[in-house]
Order: structure tokens, then sequence, then C-alpha cells
């Protein structure tokens, strides 16, 4: 579903050029549940950019469902990101003041093809996909726990069924104990309902629960690893 | 982004900071509130002038006496001072002009007036006949005008305005048949003139009607006449006649050079284009006092505006990553000025429009707001919604939203 091929990224600032990306080239097919880990300054962050629509690369071509958006306009991205992208953030990303399920439906609002009467149904069908307790529904985001916060962030992630979900440190402002549930919540998706998930992460730990792990540092793949069994967690 | 999501989302993001949408709509508000309200003094002056010499009559032409100029000296007296016109010069006219339909000569002084009762007023004496209230469209409230037979025997009959009627006498009473004493001469009340809705200074409500004859021969004691007010019979026919009473009244003075007249005509038409050349100023000036509150109003947009786009950039950010394109984004801010400015708006046309109520009411200077000002005052708010919000909503949708989502 995604091909990429020698994709570079480079950053000037003045006269001095940094390439953050090196010919960077992988595929990953439907149905994966893939962790890219890396160090920071890796480039891990950049290459998240770029496979999630937000950024072109300088260099290469990505394929996305067989289509090339590399050199795609700002607009164009838009539009890949809302009908075919979810993602969840390190720091959830939740319109504070605002209720649950609105969070949940605001992706909806961009995608021009959900009428507005089945948006709620949509979103409640992300929430019981996340296992988000129903007395929650109503909520002001800013009243739920951080584990809650991102099971909410991953059901708006789900709620315009992307082909692609990407997660960028989805554990990192969270505990061990939420981050596992989390991680678990990520895993059902994969294994239940088949969605295609990207784990961007530092952590082996984290990394760990993903079927793949592609091993990133100083803008190159150094490793792609498949785990033998798809419980990689408990078999360490 | 569907209509109904713009207005949902602008109405959150109005709510979730009150007390400042509260005050940049406030701006706004008084800016309007102060446009509606000065246009409605100036339209409420123009409108004024403009009945109050429409209440002199229609097809009018007023032949006033010049200045005198005294001989072997250079000192012109003031306009009018000059006792020039005489009774023959208006029956001339009338026997001789023949688009002239009404010639009505008038005398006027001011003189304290007394009634028995003890009240009194100092009000303006007119010496009129029956033509007089032809050519002024003069109706009568209360018994009835100075007729013709009064005139020839120089009666002693006055008839009053409402409002000296008022002064006199008291609102709304009844008092024909009463006297009142003008310069120690007793005169009987003949009626009263239905009120022309004039104010201020040389209102034809407040003053009083006398025959010509008496005022002559008892008031001003010569044959001379303040004025001679004639009613062409169309008003194409203004201009000619204009050019022939000229002529007629320098041949009847003796008077060979045209500049040297001892008479002015006044066409009512000049009168108003010069009064209504005034309003006008008057209303763009207050126009543009009012502008400037609205465009201090409308920098409070801007401000707030920019103040939004700043403390956003994260949710503009992440916006941006489930899918807004540019347009959604600036869609969003954009509404949101033009919710501010509108709301704003419609409230103040309405507190506008009660301070020109209380203008009225209170000081008695008459406002008038016209579907125009109102019309003025919201395509200007919402002008000023699009214009101020524009640069902050195109900043908010140039953000990138890699760095909109790591601002901190």
């Amino acid at each position: 579903m995604i091909k990429c091929e020698n994709i570079s990224k480079i950053y000037k600032t003045g006269e001095t050029e940094f390439e953050v990306l090196k010919q960077v080239s992988f595929e990953i097919k439907k149905g994966e549940f893939v962790a890219i880990i890396g160090p920071s300054g890796s480039g891990k962050s950049t290459l998240m950019h770029i496979l999630g629509a937000l950024d072109n690369p300088t260099g290469g071509k990505y394929f996305f469902d067989k289509q090339d958006i590399s050199e795609l306009s700002e607009n164009q991205l838009a539009e890949i990101r809302s009908q075919k992208i979810g993602f969840v953030f390190q720091s959830f990303n939740l319109l504070s003041r605002a209720g649950v399920l609105r969070n949940v439906q605001l992706p909806l609002i961009y995608d021009y093809k959900t009428p507005r009467d089945k948006r709620r149904k949509k979103a409640e069908q992300a929430l019981n996909a996340v296992g988000l307790e129903k007395e929650r529904w109503h909520h002001l985001s800013n009243q739920l726990s951080g584990g809650q916060m991102q099971r909410v962030a991953i059901a708006r992630a789900l709620v315009n069924e992307p082909d692609l979900i990407l997660a960028d440190e989805p554990t990192g402002n969270l505990d061990s104990k939420t981050g596992d549930i989390v991680l678990e919540t990520f895993k059902e998706l994969n294994k239940k309902k088949g969605h295609t998930i990207i784990l961007i992460t530092h952590e082996k730990y984290v990394a760990g629960h993903a079927d793949r792990v592609i091993e990133i540092k100083d803008g190159r793949i150094i490793s792609d690893s498949r785990s033998s069994n798809h419980n990689g967690l408990k078999e360490k | 982004m569907l209509f109904t999501d713009l207005l949902q989302e602008t109405y959150f993001a109005l709510s979730a900071n009150k007390s400042r949408s509260v005050l940049t709509i406030l701006g706004i508000v008084i800016g309007i509130a102060s446009v509606i309200t000065m246009i409605s003094i100036g339209q409420g002056a123009a409108k004024n002038i403009e009945s109050n010499i429409e209440s002199l009559g229609s097809n009018l032409l007023v032949v006033m006496p010049g200045s005198q100029k005294g001989v072997g000296t250079s000192v012109r007296g003031g306009m009018g001072s000059a006792t020039t016109l005489t009774l023959e010069d208006a029956e001339a006219i009338d026997n001789q002009i023949e688009y002239a339909a009404e010639v009505a000569p008038a005398v006027s002084s001011r003189k304290q007036v007394k009634t028995t009762r003890g009240t009194n007023t100092n009000t303006s004496i007119y010496g009129v006949d029956e033509s007089y209230g032809r050519v002024k469209n003069i109706e009568m409230e209360q018994g009835s005008f100075i007729n013709n037979i009064q005139a020839q025997k120089a009666s002693k009959v006055a008839v009053i305005g409402p409002t000296a009627r008022d002064d006199l006498f008291g609102e709304g009473s009844n008092p024909v048949g009463q006297k009142i004493r003008i310069e120690s001469l007793e005169f009987t009340i003949a009626g009263v003139t239905a009120s022309k809705g004039g104010t201020g200074f040389g209102s034809s409500d407040d003053l009083i009607y006398i025959p010509i004859s008496t005022a002559q021969r008892y008031l001003t004691g010569s044959n001379s006449v303040s004025n001679i007010n004639i009613q062409i019979s169309a008003a194409d026919l203004m201009t000619p006649a204009q050019e022939q009473i000229t002529s007629l009244l320098l041949t009847r003075h003796k008077i060979t050079d045209s500049l040297q007249a001892d008479f002015s005509i006044m066409n009512q038409a000049d009168i108003l284009s010069t009064a209504t050349s005034i309003t006008d100023t008057l209303t763009l000036l207050l126009a543009a006092i009012a502008g400037i509150s609205l465009l201090v109003g409308g920098i409070g947009i801007m401000n707030m505006m920019l103040t939004t786009v700043t403390e956003r950039t994260r949710e503009i950010g992440l916006r941006k990553a489930l899918g807004a394109k540019n347009g959604d984004i600036s869609r969003q801010f954009l509404g949101e000025s033009v919710a501010l400015t509108f709301i704003g708006g419609i409230i103040g046309i309405i507190i506008g429009w009660l301070a020109a109520w209380a203008v009225t009411k209170f000081s008695g200077t008459t406002t008038s707001v016209t579907s125009f000002s109102v019309l003025l005052a919201f395509g200007v708010s919402a002008a000023i919604g699009i214009i101020f919000g524009y640069y902050p909503a195109r900043r908010a949708s140039l953000l990138n939203p890699i760095e909109a989502l790591r601002y901190e």
C-alpha cells in the first residue's frame, strides 16, 4: 500500500544544507503493524511527516495506493490526509473545551462525504472500537485522564475510516500502565479490524508491540525485521 | 467544510472566549451606533430645513427690498432694510405679469403681544391679505383667515399661529373671539392656523397675522411692504416670470442698471438647493466623525483575531493534519471576524436607533433613521469584518502544519 523509493529530505538553513533523510526505500503492505524506531535526530519524525502527507520529500518517490503523492500541492495533500490517513499525536491534541464526541467528529467536517446526521453514529462506532466507556462520551476532553484522552485521539484517527493510522510517540506522555492499554488498543485495531498502523517511537519496548520494526539512524534504514510471531512483547 | 459546520465552529470559538468576544463586539456596536445616530441627526436636519422651505409655498418667488444706498456714500445698508417696495408695486405685478397667479404683499415686524390674562410673548406680526393664505398654503385649525373685507376696512382682527396660541392662551385652547393687545391696540382673534411643523427661527407656527392695511396704518405707519410673495402658475415659468418681474420693477423704480436694483428676487428652488448642500456637508461631517470610531472598532477586531490565531496555532496545525485545506482554515477565521461584526452591527443599529429616538425626545432635534443609513451601516460592518479579518485569516491558513503542531 505504501512504497517509498529513494526518499530524501534536505533542510536548508541559510548557506548550510542538512540532509535528514538519505535515500530511504521500503514498502508497507495493507494490514501491517509497523514500528519505526530511532533515536532523536535520526530523521524518523521527518519520515513520519512525509508518510503522513504533511510534507513533500526533496527527492525520491512516495506511492500511496499506487498514486505518486511526492509532488502534490498543499491542498492536494490535505485531501489525502482527510481521506486516507488518521493521526495520533504524542500530546493528544484534543480541542480542550470541546466534548469527546465533538472531538472525534472533527475530521468529518473536512471530508465532504459524511452527511451531518451520520457523523454521530460514526463517532460512536469509533469510540466503541477503542473501548472508551460510554459514560465518558459526554465529558469535556480536559476532564479525562491521559489514557482516556489518547483513546479519544485514536477514535478521532479512526472516524473517517482511513487506510493508514500514523501514531507519533503515542505513549510518550503516558505512564507505562496506561501506555500498555493504548498499545493494546492499537494491536486490537490491527488484528481484529485489519487497520494498517505505523508507530513512530524511540522506545524499543513500544516498538516491540509491532509485527515489524524498521530501525532508522542518521537518515538511513539500518534494519528491517519481522517478529516471528505476532506476540512480540511476551517473547521478550 | 459545510456552511452549518462553519457556523458551529464559529459559535464554539467565540463562546470559548466570551469576555474577549463581547469587548470586541462592543467596539463595533459603538462604531455602528454612532454612525446611525450621526447620520440620522444630519438627515433630520435636512428634512427639517426642506419642510420649512416647502412650507413657504410652491412655485414661489419672493421680492424683497434691496439695500439702500445713501447718496454720495458707498455704505450699503443691510439687505431688506430699504423701504422701496410698495403696495402699488404688488398691484402692478398682479396686473401686468401674466404668469403671476397670486400676489401677496406682506408687512412684518416684531412686537410684544399681551393678553388680558396677563400672558405675553414676543413674536412676528405679519400684515397680510387674503391671497397670502393661498400662496403660503395656510390651513386653519380654528376660525378663518384674514379676508379681503377685513383688509379693506383695516379691521383689528388677528389670526394666530398654534405656537403663539399655546404661549398666550395655553395648549390646545380655543381663543377665537378673545382679545390680544399689540402695541396698546386691541385685536379680536379670528382664527388659529394649523401647524406646519417647522421648528426654530422663522417658524410659520409662531406668528400673528393681521390685515395688511391695519399693519401699515397702526404699526409701521408707511406704505412700504416687507416683501411680495408671488405664486407662479407653473414650475417651468419661474425663470421667465422672474425676468419679467425684474424688468417691470426696474422700470417702475426708474433704474437703468440692473446691478443697481433696489430689490432682489428669491427663488424657492435656489433656497432649497443651498440648504440641501449645507445639510449634505453636515451629514458627511457627522458620518466621518462616527466612521473613525467604526475604524477603531475594526482595528479591535483585527487585534483580537491576530491574538486568536497565535493562541490557536496548535489547533490550526491539528485541523490541517486532519485534512483541513487552507481555504477551510481561512474561512473559519474569516467567519469568526464577520460574525463579530455582524452581531455588533445588529446591536449597533438597534442602539443607534434608540439613541436617535432619545435625541429627538429629549433635545427636540429632529432625527431621521433611513433604510439607507441602516443598510450602509450593515454593509460597512460586514465589510470591516472581511477587511480586518482577512489578514489574520490568511496568516492562519498559511501556517505550516508541522511547525504549527510543534508550537508551544
